[in-house]
């Protein structure tokens, strides 16, 4: 599923590094094919202007006997000047209309009936995803079917900010456009491969930005099926962890965080109402192991010091049942 | 002998002790109102500060060589990358290029001090003081996660991160109230500079006369009047809001986040031609002497400046790409900016049409200018490539910006203002810098500049963010940031070599006499260093070189001059 | 030094005239300043309508004496500039007084009106977005006016005490500037607040 390395241009696939030349969607094909031709005409013009520059560092060397005459002393030509002015302005009116086009078919492109529709608020320092007509609420991981050529599905976002500015940069999936507090914005991704696709908030936005990590996942239509059933699921009653639910529902959870089908209503923190279906904690903070999610009711710090849920000060017993209790929730 | 022993006050032979003589001399420099005295102390205090960021990067590299580091936490790291890009934006950029406006403005024009001597040495004290205001912050309070509480919030300190809400510990304060006192010590330097210009140059000095450099510092001081004051006027908004219950930037009353971002990158974006103007100007000095020729194109020169300059105006929201503005705002951001970019050009055609044909001399100055054009025209078609919109919305805010920035602020306006140190020291101290010293210092700070910011773009381009304490280790990243780590090492021992050979060749150097590169412009004119009064008889002037007319009465400048 | 005169040309009827210091400090002073009043000018602009609660701008009243006021003294500091450049020292002091005058009733009319904002209407800086812009752009500006007032008792007081001359004209005409300055900021204040904003 995953290939390892940075292999530029032609990978069409997900990668373990996220590189901008790895497209994987038509946003970031659009990108990709725009900035091997600015690069091109950059090059151009470094192989021009560079190699005038080094002819003249050694044709025009002082040396010897000859150093101690001045040169001739040149002061302008007008011809010349406009001649290197006339030339760049030809450039940049190429890559203006360029540029103008991929801008327009991008940004303006018109959302299909069949897009999938997912807002996406940023918070300090985790995603929340909701699907509006799937009736999904989840954090962190988020799931989109392939689009394919015959049966096109892209995901249209709606970007939302809880709190301060953030930015969703999945650089293999799309350019990244920010999440600003009262200024929705939107993006679209249409992956053609399933798999893993790797990206991380891109504007700074507190003390643990860095670990605000995103996981894309894109299902075949059968995976995402299976998917949105699953979280469609109220969660089922395990009498094995009623202890920890008790715990859980009277020590303040249940402030911030939601489970399906409880008293648990809070909104402040992430969606646990599926929880064992994710595959890290914290936003990437943590592989979601027994060990780790016990570390993090512990103490959250442990993983991602400045996150804003505190360490509640629980007794060993009382952790072991929350983590029972939340090992039942997938 | 009795006399010497116990000095009678007010006697002629009386001999201050040494530890007068050391207040006498201390003394001098902080009541000084002498252009010359305030531009050295102006340098002096970017140095400083120039090694203090320059550890502060250090340390952040350390942390980033490997992933999952624990050399600094996240709330130390964000204090470092914050006060790296604020100090050297405005602890060690401006106070430098100020401090050579300074000390070369009424030399080069022919005159005996600055228009306002008082306020200039006010303006020198103002930024002083809002400097140590910045870095108080990290003693000053214990801030909210025992760190200090240095400014965390980077420097371009987006709202509503900055809001009380969001950021409840005084650090923001901190930026906030010590960039406004030294705005106005900016605001008066740049009037300063203005009033010079116009009004005090030498008898026969058209405006057509006067060398590049005094040019682009009237250009830089003309930007910054407008620059720096939108950034005055952000900050006073931001305390309103902090402090008086404002609005401005809450975006639950009704106030935007944008609307800062707008007003910080009006700000932003003319700053950054505000710091390589004068660098034009130092190269626009250094590479005709030491090509033993006039600079080639000098009305185009001039005409380009105040076409960046006012160009410069109209691109800021390049920094915001990526915030949801409209198809037809990106659009124009990207033509404004790729505009910026011809006269730019323009001005590297000409440093090489003036190297064609001449007689090069690499002594230290123009190794250091030569490498500048070099890493500028890199530094300009990388900017290129972030002025493609939909490219930047992959490329912002990742590690590929800061080898751009870097680029042009370390590779072309540190290497020019290192040109303009080995060009100038002699003249301001009397002594040369050693060469030996200075090539060791350019060799080591160019491999150690190119290893960290050539492999920087690449890093960026595999997906790695900016702002970033750690990152995760299966990303393909560690490699490279081991390797940009390793060059910072590298460039740090290069500056400590620079630091030594300022140190030694002051007490060591060879004397330099008034004239030691053969150039051309007015201050070459005096002593080294120059008497308090500058000159003792007024200067009159015929063209733009009057020490070449002097050292060629029969082939004399004013006789080819446009 | 002496080389560079003596080698260089002089032609005698060259006519050296450079634009005075002062002036072009103050023109410097006043675009740095202009600048800072745009970014509140902007703010406020953009601003208007979206406060989510509380007091409109319809509470404004249009404060036409206190702008007749201002602005003539910059009439009156015209014809001080007039009368020191003639040597009429004792009218350049009635009119400069004068102009102080008419700064103070324009500050008195500004105290009144905020006090009448505040008690009455309950409109004070935090209370919304119209609050916060109207009180920061205002304010921005009567502090401008207290600054110049200042600079301009200064100058009273010397001329009071015959300390001012004929020969000061040409300084008295660059603090001028700056007053004049502060007026012209009133203008676009005035009708951003007080008509385009109502």
């Amino acid at each position: 599923m995953f290939t390892i390395g940075a292999v530029p241009a032609l990978a069409e696939g997900p990668q373990a590094t996220p590189s901008i030349f790895a497209p994987a969607s038509t946003p970031a094909h659009e990108i990709y094919g725009l900035s091997i031709f600015v690069l091109l005409i950059t090059g151009s013009i470094f192989a021009v202007v560079a190699g005038l520059l080094t002819y003249v560092i050694i044709r025009f060397r002082a040396r010897g006997p000859d150093a101690e005459h001045e040169p001739p002393q040149i002061y302008g030509s007008t011809q010349v000047e406009l001649a290197w002015t006339v030339i760049p302005v030809l450039i940049v009116v190429v890559l203006f209309l360029t540029t103008a086009r991929i801008i327009f078919a991008i940004q303006d492109a018109p959302e299909p009936k069949s897009a999938l529709e997912v807002t996406v608020i940023g918070h300090q320092f985790w995603w929340e995803f909701r699907y509006p007509k799937l009736n999904i609420v989840t954090a962190n991981e988020l799931h989109i079917p392939a689009s394919t050529r015959d049966a096109p599905q892209p995901a249209y976002l709606h970007l939302l900010s809880a709190d301060v500015d953030h930015s969703f940069w999945v650089p293999q999936l799309a350019g990244k456009t920010d999440l600003i507090p009262n200024h929705p914005n939107d993006m679209w991704l249409d992956p053609r491969q399933p798999g893993l696709y790797l990206g991380q908030c891109a504007q700074f936005c507190g003390i643990e930005h860095a670990k605000m990590l995103i996981r894309v996942y894109v299902d075949t239509p059968q995976q995402f099926k299976a998917w949105v059933k699953n979280q469609q699921q109220i969660g089922v009653e395990d009498s094995a962890a009623a202890a920890g639910r008790q715990v859980f529902e009277t020590q303040a959870c249940v402030n911030c965080h939601t489970v399906v089908g409880t008293p648990a209503h809070g909104t402040f923190g992430p969606d646990l109402t599926h929880l064992m279906s994710r595959a890290t904690i914290g936003a990437g903070a943590a592989a979601n192991t027994p060990e780790n999610l016990r570390a993090w009711i512990h103490d959250p710090g442990t993983f991602k010091p400045g996150a804003l849920m505190p360490a509640m000060q629980l007794t060993d017993q009382q952790v072991d049942e929350i983590l029972a209790y939340l090992s039942t929730l997938h | 002998m009795a006399d010497q022993t116990l000095p009678i006050p007010g006697s002629l032979r009386a001999t201050p002790s040494r530890g007068a003589a050391l207040l006498e001399w201390l003394h001098g420099w902080v009541v000084t109102v002498d252009h010359k005295k305030l531009g050295i102390l102006y340098v002096v205090y970017a140095i400083f500060f120039l090694l203090v960021a320059g550890a502060e990067a250090l340390a952040m590299r350390i942390q980033l060589a490997v992933p999952h580091n624990h050399f600094l936490g996240p709330e130390t790291y964000n204090e470092f990358f914050t006060m790296h890009g604020t100090t050297m934006v405005f602890l060690v950029g401006m106070p430098i290029l100020f401090g050579f406006a300074n000390y070369l403005v009424p030399l080069m024009v022919g005159a005996r001090d600055m228009a306002f001597p008082r306020l200039n040495a006010f303006s020198f004290w103002l930024t002083a003081f809002g400097g140590l205001l910045l870095y108080f912050s990290f003693v000053g309070g214990f801030g909210l996660y025992g760190m200090g509480a240095a400014p965390d919030v980077s420097w371009w300190a987006y709202a509503p991160l900055t809001a009380k809400a969001f950021s409840p510990g005084h650090n923001t304060d901190y930026w906030a109230l010590s960039l406004i006192v030294m705005g106005f010590g900016t605001l008066g330097a740049a009037i300063n500079t203005l009033a010079t210009a116009f009004s005090m140059r030498c008898r026969g000095m058209t405006l057509f006369r006067m060398p590049l450099f005094v040019w682009l510092m009237v250009v830089t001081s003309g930007l910054t009047l407008i620059t720096i004051t939108p950034l005055t006027a952000a900050q006073i908004m931001l305390t309103i809001d902090r402090y008086l219950g404002g609005h401005f930037f809450d975006t639950q009353a009704g106030g935007s986040a944008t609307v800062w971002m707008h007003f910080f990158w009006i700000f932003g974006h003319p700053e950054v031609y505000v710091l390589i103007l004068p660098a034009f100007g130092i190269a626009s000095e250094v590479i005709p002497v030491f090509s033993r020729k006039a600079i080639f194109g000098y009305p185009v020169m001039v005409a380009a400046s105040v076409g960046i300059a006012f160009v410069s105006v109209t691109v800021w929201a390049h920094h915001m790409f990526t915030i949801g503005m409209t198809s037809v705002s990106n659009s124009f951001f990207v033509l404004s900016t790729m505009m910026v970019g011809i006269p730019t050009g323009i001005k590297i055609f000409n440093w090489i049409a003036t190297m064609w044909g001449g007689k090069i001399r690499f002594a230290t100055p123009m190794l250091f200018a030569t490498a500048f054009l070099f890493q500028f025209l890199i530094a300009g078609l990388t900017g290129i490539m972030l002025s493609v919109a939909p490219w930047d919305w992959q490329l912002h805010n990742s590690y590929f910006v800061i080898a751009h920035f870097h680029y042009t602020l370390t590779g072309s306006f540190v290497f020019c203002i290192f040109a303009a140190i080995y060009y100038w020291y002699p003249k301001a101290t009397g002594r040369m810098l050693s060469e030996r010293l200075g090539k060791w210092h350019f060799w080591l700070f160019l491999i150690g500049f190119h290893i960290t910011f050539d492999t920087m773009h690449f890093v960026g381009i595999l997906g790695m963010p900016r702002s970033i304490y750690t990152y995760e280790a299966d990303r393909g990243w560690n490699t490279l940031n081991m390797i940009i780590s390793a060059g910072g090492l590298v460039q740090g021992i290069a500056v400590l070599v620079f630091a030594w050979n300022l140190i030694h060749s002051y007490l060591h150097g060879k004397v330099a006499g008034n004239d030691p590169w053969d150039a051309w412009t007015l201050e070459w004119s005096t002593p080294s260093p120059p008497p308090v009064y500058n000159f003792a008889a007024d200067p009159v002037v015929r063209s733009r070189r009057p020490l070449w007319d002097i050292k060629h009465p029969n082939d004399p400048d004013w006789k080819y001059e446009q | 030094m002496s080389a560079i005169q003596n080698s260089i040309p002089i032609f005698a009827d060259e006519n050296w005239r450079l634009p005075s210091r002062g002036r072009v400090a103050m023109f410097s002073l006043i675009i740095g300043e202009s600048a800072i009043f745009t970014i509140f000018v902007v703010a406020y602009i953009y601003y208007i309508g979206r406060s989510t609660s509380g007091p409109t701008p319809s509470i404004l009243d249009i404060p036409i004496f206190n702008t007749i006021c201002l602005l003539s003294s910059s009439l009156t500091i015209w014809l001080a500039e007039h009368a020191i450049e003639r040597g009429r020292m004792r009218a350049f002091g009635a009119w400069w007084a004068l102009t102080i005058v008419l700064g103070l009733v324009f500050l008195a009319g500004t105290a009144q009106e905020w006090a009448r904002l505040i008690t009455h209407e309950g409109l004070t800086i935090r209370t919304n977005l119209f609050g916060t812009t109207f009180y920061s752009l205002v304010g921005l500006h009567a502090t401008h006016v207290v600054v110049g007032l200042v600079m301009l008792s200064l100058v009273l007081i010397f001329t009071l005490a015959g300390r001012i001359e004929q020969r000061h004209a040409e300084r008295i005409q660059v603090l001028s500037l700056y007053w004049h300055f502060v007026d012209g900021v009133w203008v676009v204040v005035f009708t951003v607040v007080y008509i385009v904003g109502r």
